[in-house]
């Protein structure tokens, strides 16, 4: 029997184990989505703006390691999903985006609400098709979750035309893929594995470096085998925390631009770097020509372009990273399985790197007048015994929170790493609360990240996702204000984001709980109320809106210059007042601030 | 240093797009690019001039690898290889010009494809520098147009003479 483009699209999303889409319908997609509505198999959450659903399936990705799909309209609905595209591509998240698109017989016509979608999605997905006969579509269903879920990982667009949905065709859904341009690498050079295992046992000072590539190849267990084994000191970009526990002796944290100090001085000391499904990204190197400057490099990656882009690797290992540190473990223990005698060779680097955690601890001073906000995401995970999902958005509130998150499972810190994402924290959340209702979700944000898609609260209210929304209210873009502070002589060039709005209220007209704490000793009794209540919450902190993110790599600066506090100069202008005099100035100007 | 790339690529719309489009994302530069199908028809052959150093051209031919339509890339600087392009040049001919025109294709065993009262059309083919060479005699009389195809390559099938690479090993 001949089934409709539309039955064979949700047939396929059955097929490939699809429990839930994330989207928003629209003229060229109706067809798609009262087929969805007649079934219960796939769940349809309708997100209020193509970004936040292209976000959530991000979140509902990362937290799962399953693909994320998203099925919006043509045109204005495609280009609002590109920020999500994009996203998902700097940070390797298997997507896989459905678009809807003119009538065949339309395409090129500028009809309405038409966009030229492969070409806007070129650069930001790994692939991407337009389906111009339903026959086609099973089959490009089936490549499309193929190449997003395998090698590395990465968004998939699927450009569905309106008659492509209504016109029949049988459906059979392929059984298995061949891309004859298509073979990822997953089985590493084994020579080159064993002279990686004999550079690590002769290595005196070497250092573990995982980024994300780690976590979508489950490689948690490899990482934690290899470092014990070879007694390595493992350290960790954005993207790769949650591979190895925050609380093992051999952690030493994040490294890179706001990084902890003790492990950028050990990565700039070091002598042997293993990079494992890491990428080199200039947040991470700083100064490209001081980086590392005494380490040989090991570089384990899938993806062949990662390895030599900005970093030369001496042993370069191009393959899964699982399989290669399986391979590798095997190897470490059949050179020598002594472990003590491993922790003698590296003694003298352990007293170093303990020493530098000594002298730099990350540290805040919490008065009794106002609020830090490391105070706030410290007593957080505290509370919250650096359990359950965080979902973080993108600034100085992301940075605080990856530097003191000590979790110890992967896909339990979610972030938008490579593209930045400001707008991603909320509906990402919503994302990963989806995948696990039961679990803890907190969505780490500050104002300026959270209203660019606070229209998400609706979604949660609507489908009942208890996010816990943590939002650190500093009345600024704070690390613009902090970089303007640090160089551009203090003139905050509209980084002043004002008092509105008033977000208890905000939360409530969503329907949703909305907390205040305006002072320190309001701090925890917030937190606790907020954990406590069941549905969504939203917690907002009045915190000190000119605390700085350190230790800092300033842009350009290498790995062991860091700045650990404010310079002199900064800490001797009274800024309160200065930027409540701009904001008095800017209120007589008519700038539309409101007064306190 | 200039590199020759062959990119065997499926024969599919929007293919060309991506290959091109991720030169210009990733701000390497085409001099000159020529695409048409193989003898199988589901494939075809994009021939690839282009600047780089080690480091770009590597990230290059990764970076072409990774393209899911992308079958096969080959540097055909690393082997010995056979380059030719074709130049339609179209050149102003008034009466006192007209021999030297002629005599000019002949050397260079160009052909006069198409001719009216005051213009000469002449075809060539052959390595970048007679196509260079032919254009630079010609100037003098009045280049009104020229049109060139971009460079094809192909390897050459001597196994036995030594690579440029292997040369310099030897050398070494």
């Amino acid at each position: 029997m001949k089934k409709t483009g539309a039955e064979i699209f949700v047939d396929s999303l059955r097929q490939e184990g699809v429990k839930v889409v994330f989207g928003i319908p629209g003229g060229v997609v109706l067809k798609i989505f009262d087929v969805l509505h007649q079934q219960k198999d796939v769940e349809v959450i309708l997100t209020r703006h193509e970004q936040g659903a292209a976000h959530m399936a991000e979140g509902y990705a990362k937290a799962t390691g399953k693909p994320g799909v998203v099925l919006v309209t043509s045109g204005p609905g495609m280009t609002n999903i590109v920020t999500g595209l994009a996203d998902a591509y700097m940070d390797s998240v298997p997507l896989v985006a459905f678009t809807g698109q003119v009538s065949t017989n339309l395409i090129g016509n500028d009809a309405f609400q038409e966009a030229d979608n492969i070409g806007i999605s070129r650069p930001c997905t790994k692939h991407n098709v337009l389906v111009k006969d339903v026959g086609e579509l099973a089959r490009t269903i089936k490549e499309a979750f193929y190449i997003a879920t395998t090698g590395r990982p990465g968004p998939v667009l699927v450009d569905i035309p309106k008659d492509v949905s209504t016109d029949k065709a049988e459906f059979k859904y392929p059984e298995k893929v061949s891309l004859r341009g298509y073979n990822p690498t997953y089985e590493g050079n084994k020579y080159q594995i064993k002279q990686a295992a004999e550079e690590i046992t002769k290595a005196r000072r070497p250092i573990i470096y995982v980024g994300g590539g780690a976590i979508f190849s489950d490689a948690a267990n490899e990482i934690r085998e290899l470092a014990e084994t070879a007694q390595v000191p493992v350290t960790m970009t954005l993207m790769g925390l949650g591979s190895f526990p925050g609380t093992h002796p051999l952690c030493v944290g994040m490294l890179g631009m706001h990084g902890v100090y003790w492990s950028n001085m050990a990565m700039h000391h070091a002598d042997l770097l293993i990079a494992i499904g890491a990428r080199f990204d200039d947040r991470v190197t700083g100064k490209l020509s001081e980086f590392c400057p005494e380490a040989k490099v090991v570089h384990v990656d899938i993806d062949p372009t990662s390895i030599r882009k900005n970093v030369e690797a001496h042993i370069p290992i191009v393959g899964d990273v699982k399989t290669v540190l399986k391979q590798l473990n095997v190897y470490l223990r059949s050179i020598d399985g002594n472990q003590s005698d491993l922790k003698e060779l590296r003694r003298p680097w352990w007293k170093q790197i303990e020493e530098w955690k000594r002298t730099h601890p990350l540290r805040y001073e919490q008065g009794d007048k106002v609020t830090k906000p490391q105070f706030v995401i410290d007593r957080v995970f505290d509370m919250t015994h650096h359990e359950g999902i965080v979902v973080t958005d993108v600034g100085q509130h992301q940075m605080w929170a990856a530097q003191y998150y000590k979790g110890s499972k992967p896909r339990t810190f979610i972030t938008s790493g490579g593209l930045g994402t400001m707008g991603f924290g909320l509906p990402a959340a919503l994302g990963a609360q989806k995948a696990y209702p039961d679990k803890l979700v907190l969505c780490i944000t500050s104002e300026g990240s959270f209203q660019m898609n606070l229209q998400e609260l609706s979604t949660a209210a609507i489908y009942k996702l208890p996010v816990k929304i943590v939002l650190i209210h500093n009345n600024f873009h704070g690390m613009v204000r902090q970089w303007q502070d640090l160089f551009y002589e203090g003139r905050y060039a509209s980084s002043y984001l004002g008092d509105v709005p008033d977000f208890v209220k905000l939360a409530e007209a969503y329907g949703i709980l909305g907390l205040r704490a305006s002072k320190p000793a309001e701090v925890e009794p917030v937190i606790r109320e907020g954990l406590k209540h069941r549905g969504p919450v939203l917690m907002d902190f009045h915190v000190d809106p000119f605390e700085n993110c350190y230790p800092m790599i300033p842009a350009g600066g290498a790995q062991h210059e860091m700045m650990l506090e404010d310079p002199p100069e900064l800490r001797k202008v009274d800024r309160g007042g200065q930027a409540k005099k701009k904001d008095k100035d800017k209120v007589e100007e008519g700038e539309g601030v409101l007064p306190a | 240093m200039e590199h020759i790339i062959s990119v065997q690529v499926e024969n599919k719309a929007g293919v060309l797009a991506r290959v091109a489009g991720l030169f210009s994302a990733r701000g390497y530069n085409i001099e000159s690019l020529s695409v048409a199908p193989t003898l199988d028809p589901t494939v075809s052959m994009i021939t690839i001039v282009t600047q780089g150093d080690d480091r770009i051209i590597e990230q290059i031919i990764k970076q072409l690898n990774k393209v899911i339509e992308v079958l096969k890339v080959v540097d055909l600087t690393e082997t010995n290889f056979l380059d030719r392009e074709t130049a339609l040049i179209k050149i102003h001919t008034r009466p006192e010009h007209r021999d030297e025109a002629i005599r000019i294709a002949d050397i260079f065993r160009a052909k006069i494809v198409d001719s009216s009262p005051t213009t000469y059309t002449i075809e060539v083919t052959g390595d970048v520098d007679k196509v260079e060479a032919l254009i630079n005699l010609l100037k003098p009389l009045g280049i009104k147009e020229i049109v060139r195809t971009g460079r094809v390559a192909i390897a050459r099938e001597a196994a036995k003479v030594p690579t440029r690479r292997e040369a310099q090993a030897a050398k070494a």
